[in-house]
């Protein structure tokens, strides 16, 4: 192997690079993919296999090779699964071979070659069920994979995610997409051209001359053409997947380490002109390196000026061999042509090739230059629908018939002769269809033949072999789709694009059908490995899903506020530094004694409006809504149409058409679309309207036996006096001349008041009504403490004490279920059978003796007795400061009956027992509520 | 991607639309007798049509719901219209 200095048309012989490959160093130039510099390097094993660990070669010249798959180094960052041929030198890549330790010439674990008896086709099938994979597991997970990612350079690898169209999108940069897309452009469309590599022309450099001029001028004159003409070119740009309506997702390369840029594109029409790949032959050690495309050495010698050697055999069935033969041998490669079809036909040597044997002669040589056919790279099309014909005289699927929106040119659409091949770009250019005409070219086919002796290799990278294919068709596994999955044919990351076609002729033979009975798998993006970062984009982390931020979080930072995620929203877990159960302890404590002031933004204020206001408010919620007066608030379920406890909160009656709903924090946005959806899907929308105005208004929740007092101290021009504010009434009043509500509900179980004003005067509440507490000893709390004081009271959060089975009535709210007369959301579903069954999930406390820790939340109630059973869990638990005890709330099976009963709680091994109780442990008379 | 046409916003990107149900399902009257197996029909019974399909989509930022007629085989759209004037 070695460089000509008069050939190469896209290397840069100036900018010499140093890289190293498996530790050695090398020298390329710049335009070299890693793969031409290491042949011009004279490198011949490049990788391993991935199941049998055998040396591999270089096959093909760009996205077709299956084996030369490296993990590159470049300034510390490495990306694993890089594939040579695709993969342009950078000075200082430092390249490993994949699949290979030590290096790819020295493997250690090429003594699992001796055991392909073991790893034959089915062997994951057949291990999984007998003797045990649990044997093979460690070695199979060790050998899998093809190498690792830096991790922190994930950290900074955001994709540009572009959104684009055009009239006209060609794909392929070959001699036919150069000319559709000159035509379209010069015609005044607005064309987009996407090329996968940075130099465009496809196989064009292996002509000599296109329109009488040289290829490379040829190539530059267009690509000139184009751009005057308006057209816009994207260079190292795969097209890589067609998706609903017509959308083409292409994804843009640049240096190595920078994360692809992703175009997602729409375009009125696209012309496929993706070209066309050698097709290995299968013949005993025709997996040996040496043995490569003889396409692909044709495009080695004119891009990069890499001689595979100076001598040759060239097994070919076809007239299409004859130019790059041609070409080869000008360039001074001696060159013996042995018909592929001569039985018997073997490739000597250890470790690479040393030429062809057969009939009792060897041919020595080098390198074995096989082709069987060109394969059409019809993927796009598959992907957008369209459909196939098997082509007698070529061998091969065709593009068949129509698509609205894609039209598939040149060696894509199987003409391989350049001169129809333009017509057809020509016609392709203006929009117009054109006949395919009949090939020039004679083919005779030459495809595995079942049966025969030696090692025959039908998939490169994955190791599935003639007998494999010969396996599974014994063992049933005919259909193409089972044939993949049970050899695993096809399923390494070049998905097939060598192996699929010699897999389905054999199962044709071994079946007795033709090709086209046998059909071909489906065709799925992407067409080549795209990292899966490129979809994310910018959007990680934070920026994934943004979190909601209250407009005091200044004030909370100043005072130290530990600041956690709750239901969407960065709020106040706790005050201070240090040891946050002390913290969570005292502010617990506070709250009872004097009084916690808590920023309760994130409650949901839904208003609901309208002459039908009152009777939607009744429909959506569990609790009868009608009876509720102007200035009466009333705690109340919405359920789902199954009768499943979806949220719960207050309403506010504000007027008689005008309601204001306070659901959960973390439910708004579900709470929103839900009446949304019940006010567009069965009531008149003219007569009712939400308004969410979670955002524009802030609470500030005072609560705590000192409430009142710290409320007085405020200079508001309202009484909120016992007998004029009482539990569950609200007023509007103004503070500093802005509207406040002061609505009296409580969650702690204590006094409690909602003190709420537009968002951008709450700072100054804010600032005073924890300058008044101050004085008082009250301080503000997070959510963490305000957890406790309601669990003490036994008052549940939706979500954590409840879950996708539990109905009102479980958890002590049973009668608008048996005395609501209006229809409302669930109500049917609440009379089922399910919803009778006495043993249902019911919401109660859990004691367990003083002096004890609090149970493990999530612990289960379990039956006494040889054979355990869950009667339900632990869904609440905390240690209270106020009461000096643990306390926990459960819900467990028919506990309504059991209250008072010990019962056995189990946890990842041990028991222990507690006692059913009422949920309510914190004045159960409600003194301290009703203060 | 899909793009669907908002009869108020025009088209759009699929990641703005949320499905919400089969269109034609009508709640039965629970003030009344309804059986075991009509409001089970009613909460589980879908017709998960092959081919053309009538359904109901929200769009998320207007907030508007409307009936979207479409091929569940092609996934071409066939159209759509505000739900109110059907309701
Ligand atoms: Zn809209």
């Amino acid at each position: 192997m070695r460089r000509l200095d008069d050939k190469g048309a896209v290397i840069d012989r100036a900018k010499p690079l140093n890289f190293t490959f498996d530790g050695k160093p090398y020298q390329g130039f710049a335009g070299d993919t890693l793969a031409s510099a290491l042949m011009a390097n004279g490198v011949r094993i490049v990788g391993r296999s991935f199941k049998y660990h055998r040396p591999r070669g270089f096959w093909g010249a760009w996205v077709d090779d299956p084996n030369a798959i490296m993990s590159v180094t470049l300034n510390g960052i490495e990306l694993p699964n890089c594939l040579a041929t695709t993969t342009y030198l950078e000075n200082g890549m430092e390249a490993r071979a994949v699949n290979a330790w030590p290096t790819a010439k020295h493997d250690i674990k090429g003594g699992l070659d001796l055991f392909h008896r073991f790893l034959g086709a089915g062997f994951y099938y057949k291990t999984f069920i007998w003797p045990d994979w649990h044997l093979f597991e460690p070695m199979i997970r060790k050998m899998a994979g093809l190498g690792a990612v830096t991790p922190d350079h994930l950290d900074e690898f955001h994709s540009d995610q572009i959104h684009d169209h055009c009239d006209t999108l060609i794909i392929g940069g070959g001699a036919s997409g150069l000319t559709a897309a000159r035509v379209a452009a010069e015609a005044g469309q607005n064309v987009v051209l996407v090329d996968d590599q940075a130099q465009p022309g496809g196989s064009s450099y292996q002509t000599g001359t296109i329109a009488d001029t040289a290829a490379a001028d040829w190539i530059a004159a267009q690509m000139a053409a184009i751009k005057t003409a308006g057209g816009r070119v994207l260079h190292q740009t795969t097209a890589y997947g067609v998706y609903d309506h017509g959308l083409i997702a292409c994804v843009e390369n640049g240096a190595f380490g920078t994360a692809p840029r992703l175009w997602r594109i729409r375009a009125g029409r696209a012309v496929l002109a993706t070209g066309a790949i050698d097709r290995p032959l299968t013949f005993a050690g025709n997996d040996k390196p040496g043995v490569m495309s003889l396409f692909a050495s044709a495009e080695y010698l004119v891009r990069y000026g890499v001689l595979a050697s100076d001598n040759a055999v060239v097994l070919a069935n076809h007239s299409m061999a004859k130019e790059a033969v041609a070409t080869l041998t000008a360039a001074g490669m001696a060159i013996t042509q042995i018909d592929p079809d001569t039985p018997g036909l073997k490739a000597g040597g250890w470790q690479v090739t040393n030429g062809i044997s057969v009939s009792g002669r060897h041919h020595p040589s080098d390198v074995v230059l096989a082709t069987s056919g060109l394969t059409p790279l019809v993927h796009l099309w598959r992907h957008a629908g369209g459909k196939l014909t098997w082509d007698d005289a070529r061998q091969a699927f065709l593009p068949d018939g129509q698509l609205s929106n894609m039209q598939a040119i040149g060696a894509a659409n199987g003409t391989f002769d350049l001169n129809h091949a333009l017509d057809e770009a020509q016609a392709a250019g203006l929009g117009q269809s054109h006949p395919r005409q009949d090939t020039s070219h004679h083919l005779t086919p030459v495809w595995p033949k079942p049966g025969s002796k030696g090692r025959q290799w039908i998939d490169f990278q994955h190791d599935v072999t003639l007998k494999d294919i010969e396996v599974a068709a014994r063992e049933n596994y005919v259909s193409v789709e089972h044939l993949k999955r049970y050899t695993t044919l096809g399923m390494a990351s070049d998905q097939g694009k060598t192996s699929n076609m010699a897999g389905l002729a054999a199962m044709a033979t071994l079946k007795g059908a033709t090709i086209p009975e046998i059909g071909t798998t489906t065709f799925r993006p992407p067409f080549v490995p795209i990292p899966l970062e490129v979809y994310h984009g910018a959007k990680t982390k934070q920026l994934y899903h943004p979190v909601k931020r209250l407009v005091l979080e200044a004030r909370h930072r100043d005072a130290d506020a530990a600041l956690c995620e709750y239901g969407g929203w960065l709020r106040p877990g706790w005050y201070g530094n240090g040891a946050a159960a002390d913290h969570i302890r005292d502010e617990a404590m506070t709250a009872r004694t004097t009084a916690g002031i808590l920023d309760g933004s994130p409650l949901g204020k839904i208003e609901v409006m309208g002459p039908d206001a009152e009777a939607f408010v009744n429909f959506v919620f569990y609790n009868t809504m009608t009876t509720l007066k102007p200035g009466h608030i009333r705690y109340g379920f919405l359920l789902t149409e199954g009768g499943i406890v979806y949220d719960d909160g207050v309403v506010s009656r504000i007027d008689n058409d005008r309601f204001l709903i306070s659901c959960s924090s973390s439910h708004v946005d579900g709470v929103r679309s839900l009446l949304e959806n019940w006010r567009q899907d069965g009531n008149n929308p003219d007569r009712i309207f939400i308004h969410d105005l979670t955002m524009q208004w802030a609470t500030i929740t005072v609560t705590g036996p000192k409430a009142r007092d710290i409320l007085n101290g405020l200079d508001l021009d309202a009484d909120v006096s016992a007998d004029a504010l009482p539990h569950m009434r609200f007023i509007e009043t103004h503070h500093q001349g802005h509207p406040l509500r002061i609505a009296r509900v409580s969650f702690s179980g204590d006094l409690s008041f909602e003190l709420s004003i537009p968002s951008r005067h709450a700072p100054n509440l804010w600032d005073k009504v924890t300058a008044v507490a101050g004085t008082m000893d009250a301080h503000p709390i997070g959510i963490e403490a305000m957890s406790i004081l309601r669990a003490e009271k036994g008052y549940i959060m939706v979500g954590k004490d409840t879950d996708g089975e539990t109905m009102p009535q479980d958890v002590g709210f049973g009668i608008p279920r048996r005395k609501k007369t209006n229809a409302f959301v669930g109500d049917r579903s609440l009379h089922t059978d399910k919803a009778n069954v006495p043993s249902r999930k019911v919401l109660v406390g859990l004691s367990v003796p003083h002096g004890e820790p609090p149970l493990v939340t999530g612990a289960h109630v379990v039956t006494d007795g040889a054979n355990q059973r869950s009667l339900g869990y632990v869904t609440s638990s905390y240690h209270s400061p106020f009461l000096s005890r643990a306390i926990a709330l459960g819900m467990i099976e028919g506990a309504v009956e059991r209250v008072g009963d010990e019962v056995t709680v189990w946890h990842d091994g041990s028991n222990r027992r507690a006692r059913i109780v009422s949920p309510c442990f914190l004045d159960p008379n409600g003194e301290r509520l009703h203060a | 991607m899909q793009i669907f046409p908002c009869p108020f916003c025009g088209p759009r990107d699929e990641r703005e639309f949320h499905f919400a149900g089969e269109a034609g399902k009508t709640r039965p009257d629970t003030t009344g007798e309804v059986s075991p197996d009509d409001w089970a029909t009613y909460l589980h019974m879908h017709r998960n049509e092959k081919g053309r399909t009538r359904e109901v989509w929200v769009h998320t930022p207007c907030a508007e719901m409307f009936i979207m007629e479409r091929n569940s085989v092609t996934m071409e759209v066939l159209g759509t219209e505000c739900l109110r004037a059907k309701s």
